[in-house]
């Protein structure tokens, strides 16, 4: 990231959802969902964002691509800033980004083809009409494993995986440099999750595009990811390059999710679970660090001062008091 | 109960069979399944998506859904009686007291407008002949044993005010407080979060130790299996296609389908590990149970195939040790590993 621009950066994104309540519906509260994220990502890179329920990690997605306004803070892609585009400066920035839901039946219109799902966005564009579309439509349901001629079957006669893989020709006919990949596998079987990853990684290795890839799991996101970022409570308290936050893992949390995947080898049976409780509610989020009420090495700085994503080795940032800076060994469990 | 017979089997399902009548034809749910479940043991089934392990465990509650579906064979002997020649009153003292059911979402299953505590205490009253006033003290032990916190003040509540990983502790506290023999779990911690998922494992295990419960959890998660389960068995289009040991089933998977699941899920990765590595997958998709083919459903997908595979369905094979497995090259990959 440090030696080319990277293609998308993020800056202090914050974003505030007003809780409201009382007759006269005044905001009686403030829900956190983001909470001051900051990363970036390189040309053909995937950037994994992990963390459990409502730590906000779809938030950041749907702020990048501003489907959702950010409250403050800073969205570059390539450079250029577009937070406070307007909507019609926004649109050809719009072609460069992309994004594929989790659900492939509910981000399907069942009244439209398969086969115009995937061309529409070359019409609203402008990019492509008439025979030349029908061509570059095929063309996108062969890169994705699916036959040309199921263009004009409708979204209900796919299988799960397939409807995704339609998804994913849609995200891909206007050529983008970004594709945000909310939980796009989690919906489906174990072995068609297996087809739709592979088709992901194959396609980055064609077209060098990068991934925002967001999933709860671990193993899942691990698989497909250069660099991961571990998100609690709306702040990213790790991010490094994947095999170092994998070996060296540095944050309690980071570890206790780490330690909770159940592992797929019998002999070796963990079931201690290494963090007690449940996520604390965002809309009074923890003093200090969010997770020291669940941390079993919170000191009573931790509950006061909220540690900054600090560099502990290159690349591997993060924030936690226990990794200050100071010299003192990160304590594995 | 004379539970000393069949090294104290508290589950027998010989055979089953349950079939649904719809308006694209019949179909096998559950076509010719056997097991046994023994007390104190934890037997998986794993499977994708309409496999049939689902209705397999609604056959054993009987509450397949009467029309479209039926059972039309098999015995299910719970503690020496068979469940399937009992009528709908008999079953309803069985259901909930012997044998006892959690779903994945606890949200849909407990009842939205009654307190925690009066859930717990009907199950109880329904079953046993106490006061209310002992029926709640019970429950309140009941949500002690599952390890909520407060458990006086949370009896109180009402579902919504319980988070998601609390709303199934709740769930195991109402299934459990009968002391059932046995208890089905389905997908349990599917809609949890991971650290959340470790904690109801952890719990269920444990109180399955104190309790001597037989557990039958149903799940797709290979690695809730590895680290839950003493038995497994491998559904695939209705069908029991493999069965073993925990230990056996993982280090010599016979079955070409489970050994496809087994290297499609990615593992959380080494230090040496490929930054970007292809998964090893399974092509195509699961059958539609309406079409199925001729011979080993699995075979238009399997890359063992032979032609006798399409042509016959292969039987379930012994392969030493209780290691069962229904495919015609199994005795070749026995060998092989």
């Amino acid at each position: 990231m440090s030696e080319a621009q990277p293609l998308l950066e993020v800056t202090d994104l914050v974003k505030h959802y007003p809780v409201r309540g009382g007759v006269l519906r005044r905001q009686v509260g403030t829900v956190h969902a983001v909470d001051g994220v900051s990363f970036s990502l390189a040309p053909g890179e995937t950037l994994g964002l992990v963390g459990e329920s409502g730590c906000g990690k779809s938030t950041v997605a749907r702020s990048v691509l501003r489907l959702v306004e950010p409250s403050s803070g800073e969205i570059r892609l390539n450079g250029e800033a577009i937070t406070r585009l307007s909507k019609s400066e926004l649109r050809p920035y719009r072609r460069s980004m992309q994004i594929v839901f989790q659900d492939p039946f509910a981000s399907l219109n069942p009244r439209m083809t398969a086969g115009d799902i995937v061309g529409e966005p070359l019409t609203v564009h402008g990019l492509a009409s008439g025979e030349r579309k029908q061509e570059r439509v095929a063309e996108l349901f062969q890169q994705v494993g699916l036959r040309p001629d199921q263009m004009k079957n409708y979204p209900h006669q796919f299988s799960g995986g397939q409807r995704q893989r339609i998804c994913i020709a849609r995200a891909l006919s206007l050529g983008p440099s970004l594709i945000v990949c909310d939980e796009p596998v989690s919906a489906l079987d174990v072995s068609i999750q297996a087809q739709v990853i592979n088709l992901l990684i194959d396609l980055q290795r064609q077209r060098n595009f990068s991934y925002l890839f967001i999933a709860h799991d671990l193993a899942v996101v691990a698989h497909i990811s250069h660099r991961v970022a571990v998100m609690y409570l709306g702040r990213i308290v790790e991010i490094s390059d994947k095999a170092e936050l994998f070996a060296n893992p540095r944050h309690p949390y980071t570890q206790a999710l780490l330690a909770s995947v159940p592992v797929a080898n019998p002999r070796i049976r963990r079931l201690t679970p290494l963090v007690e409780g449940d996520v604390p509610s965002p809309i009074n989020p923890p003093s200090g660090c969010a997770f020291h009420t669940r941390c079993r090495y919170a000191m009573d700085r931790c509950k006061l001062e909220r540690p900054p994503l600090v560099e502990a080795s290159a690349g591997h940032q993060v924030a936690c008091w226990l990794n200050d800076g100071t010299g003192r060994a990160n304590t594995n469990p | 109960m004379s539970g000393a017979s069949k090294a104290e089997a508290v589950l027998e399902v010989r055979n089953l069979k349950t079939v649904f009548f719809t308006n694209s034809g019949l179909f096998r749910a559950v076509d010719d399944v056997s097991f046994s479940v023994r007390r104190g043991e934890t037997l998986a089934i794993v499977g994708e998506s309409g496999c049939g392990k689902s209705v397999t465990a609604l056959s054993v509650m009987r509450l397949v859904p009467d029309p479209p579906g039926k059972i039309v064979g098999g015995e299910i002997i719970l503690e020496g009686k068979n469940l399937l020649a009992l009528d709908d009153e008999a079953m309803r003292k069985i259901r909930g007291n012997r044998i006892s059911m959690i779903f994945q979402e606890p949200m849909t299953s407990l009842n939205p407008v009654m307190r925690i505590g009066d859930q717990i205490t009907e199950a109880l009253r329904l079953h046993q002949d106490i006061s209310g006033k002992d029926a709640w003290k019970q429950a309140v032990d009941m949500l002690r044993l599952v390890r909520i916190p407060e458990p006086e003040r949370r009896a109180q509540e009402y579902p919504h005010q319980l988070s998601g990983g609390m709303r199934q502790r709740a769930m195991i506290a109402m299934a459990l407080a009968c002391r059932p023999t046995l208890l089905i779990a389905d997908e349990p911690t599917t809609a949890l979060d991971v650290t959340i998922q470790a904690q109801i494992l952890a719990l269920m295990v444990d109180l399955q130790k104190k309790l001597g419960t037989g557990l039958i959890l149903i799940t797709h998660d290979l690695g809730v299996v590895a680290q839950t389960a003493q038995r497994v068995i491998v559904m695939y289009a209705g069908r029991k296609v493999e069965e073993a040991s925990v230990e056996a089933l993982f280090e010599n998977p016979l079955h070409p389908y489970t050994r496809g699941l087994m290297a499609s899920i990615p593992a959380v990765p080494s230090l040496d590990a490929k930054a970007d590595a292809r998964l090893v997958e399974i092509p195509g998709m699961v059958p539609s149970l309406t079409k199925l083919p001729t011979g080993c459903a699995f075979a238009p997908r399997c890359r063992f195939a032979v032609p006798r595979c399409r042509e016959e369905y292969p039987p379930l094979g012994d392969f030493g040790g209780r290691h069962l497995a229904a495919c015609w090259r199994a005795g070749e990959m026995a060998e092989a590993s």
